[in-house]
Parts: structure tokens; sequence; C-alpha cells
């Protein structure tokens, strides 16, 4: 009788979706992959760089902006947004598995924040890059 | 007929996870109700707390009218110097949600006619923040009118309570 109670309960409670584990659309292994198709295209390409990627998300471009004006020098800390100051949550996926895991985000993030801090949108190269880069960050 | 414990504590534990699950659906469902829209603070849509909640905080669409929210949603593309554009289906969702819960009791116009796009240059914001002074706007850890948080301690889940007001020093 007991175990009858216990397996209502939680057929409720599963179907209620209490215990469902987020389930995300795309690893940030597949974003990547997904940009280094786009990149393949363009003449010269060999490749993503961490280390461009460090260095393109920390070097100041217009309006005296980087990535790391809101995302901070370590992308496995907490942001806060230059103008408003509203808290941005980490951008590293070692430090919040939401990251890159939704590839219409991931587009819409980048075609926003490169336009206000480049006046463009990035290249594949250079999402590329820095994704290479947000991967290597430890917690 | 006379039911036994174990079928009596069935009953009364199936019983219990309906009336949970009735009262999780009526709170989802008050969402939709329209008619308390005045004070409300949980008046929420999932997209417009996700999208404009990225950047600021997501203002409650109870502080503009409907034909301000108009104006900024068609013009997100120059969004207070900066391209916020969406995709129409976004657009078309969030500006829904904003017109519903928009703020009806009065017209807030600019002189030229056309609709305030700032909530902090109604006459009603500038009424309730009348006793705040030069000094702490101008506090680097309140930074700009915009930055409700600063002071709102819980702006972010819509609550304005002058309760939970605590002014940076």
């Amino acid at each position: 009788m007991v175990l009858r109670i216990i397996y209502v309960l939680s057929l409720f409670i599963a179907s209620a979706g209490l215990w469902a584990k987020p389930v995300f659309a795309v690893t940030p292994l597949e974003v990547l992959a997904e940009l280094k198709t786009e990149a393949a295209g363009t003449p010269g390409f060999e490749g993503f760089s961490a280390a461009h990627g460090e260095s393109f998300f920390k070097t100041k471009h217009n309006h005296d902006l980087s990535c790391s004006s809101c995302h901070t020098d370590n992308p496995a800390a907490q942001g806060k947004h230059a103008e408003t100051d509203k808290l941005i949550k980490p951008l590293a996926p070692a430090a919040n598995e939401e990251r890159f895991t939704d590839m219409k985000k991931v587009a819409k993030w980048f075609k926003r924040n490169c336009n206000d801090v480049l006046d463009r949108e990035c290249t594949p190269q250079e999402k590329g890059d820095v994704l290479t880069y947000l991967l290597t960050v430890k917690k | 007929m006379l039911l036994n414990n174990n079928n009596r504590m069935f009953i009364i534990a199936v019983l219990a996870v309906s009336t949970m699950l009735f009262a999780a659906h009526a709170s989802v469902a008050r969402e939709d109700d329209d008619e308390d829209h005045g004070r409300s603070p949980a008046v929420i849509n999932a997209k417009w707390e996700s999208e404009c909640g990225a950047c600021h905080v997501a203002y409650p669409a109870r502080y503009l009218p409907a034909e301000s929210w108009r104006a900024i949603m068609s013009g997100l593309d120059k969004h207070f110097g900066s391209n916020a554009s969406l995709d129409s289906a976004d657009i078309k969702e969030i500006t829904a949600f904003l017109e519903k819960n928009a703020d009806t009791r009065k017209k807030s116009h600019e002189a030229s006619g056309k609709p305030l796009l700032r909530i902090t240059e109604t006459r009603w914001f500038k009424s309730e923040h009348r006793e705040v002074s030069d000094h702490t706007w101008k506090n680097p850890k309140v930074k700009s009118r915009a930055n409700c948080g600063a002071c709102h301690t819980k702006a972010d889940s819509g609550d304005f309570n002058e309760r939970n007001v605590k002014i940076p020093r």
C-alpha cells in the first residue's frame, strides 16, 4: 500500500517536471563546430585560437569597450552591464552550464554585443576564437 | 462501504496531490488576469523577462502607457544607444504583453505630443522620487536613474515597495 502511494506520488511529481534536469538544445562544442563550418568557408582559415580569442575578448575596440567591459577579465566570474549595472551571469561554460546551449541565443548576443563593441558583426573566426578561449576558462 | 486504513490513506494522498496541482495551475492562470494590473507586481511574461531583463531591470509594463511601449518596441534598433533588435515573433509577444498591462490611468506625453520613452521622465516617477537627493543620484553605486536595483533591492522580482528600499551610502 505504502509503495502504491509512493508510486502515484512520484508519477505526479515527475509529470509536473519537478525532477526534470535542464535539457539543452545544443552543447558549446556543437556551437563551436557550427562556427567552424562557417569559418571554413573563408579563405586562409587555419582553425581557432584560444590565445587570439583571449586578446580579442580583453582588447578595447570602439567606444572604449571590450567584451570584458561587461563580462569582466574573468569570464568565469559574474559580470555587470557597463551602462546599467545589471548583473550578468558568468559567460564561461565551466561556470554557467546554460551558456552556448541555444544557437538562436548565441547568434543574437554575438550580433548585438559585437555591434555595441565593434560597430559591426563579428566574423566566424572571431566568434570561434572567443568561444575556444571561453572553453579553456576554468571555474 | 467501510474503507480500511490503507485505502483511506491512498485516497487522502491522491486528494492532497490533486489539490497541489490545482493550486499550481490556478497561480499560472492568474498571470492572464488583467483586472488588477495597476498595482500587482506579479504580472510577468517569460519572454519579456529574459529579453528586456538581460541588460536592465525588466521595467514593469504598468509604468508606461501602451503608446509608449509601442514606440519603444518599434524602435529597438535604436534603443537608448544600442541596437536591441529582436525577431518579429518576440517583438509581437512582448509588445502584446506590455500593451495589455500598460498604465491606463494617465496619459504621459512630452510637450511635443510624442509618447514618453523613459519612465524616469514621467510625472509619476519624478513625484515618487522627489525626496531623493542629488547626492544620492550622483552616487557611483546608483550611477543612473535607470538602475532601479541600486535602491529597490527587490526590483528584479518586480517589487518596488518602499519597505524594500535601501539607499546606498
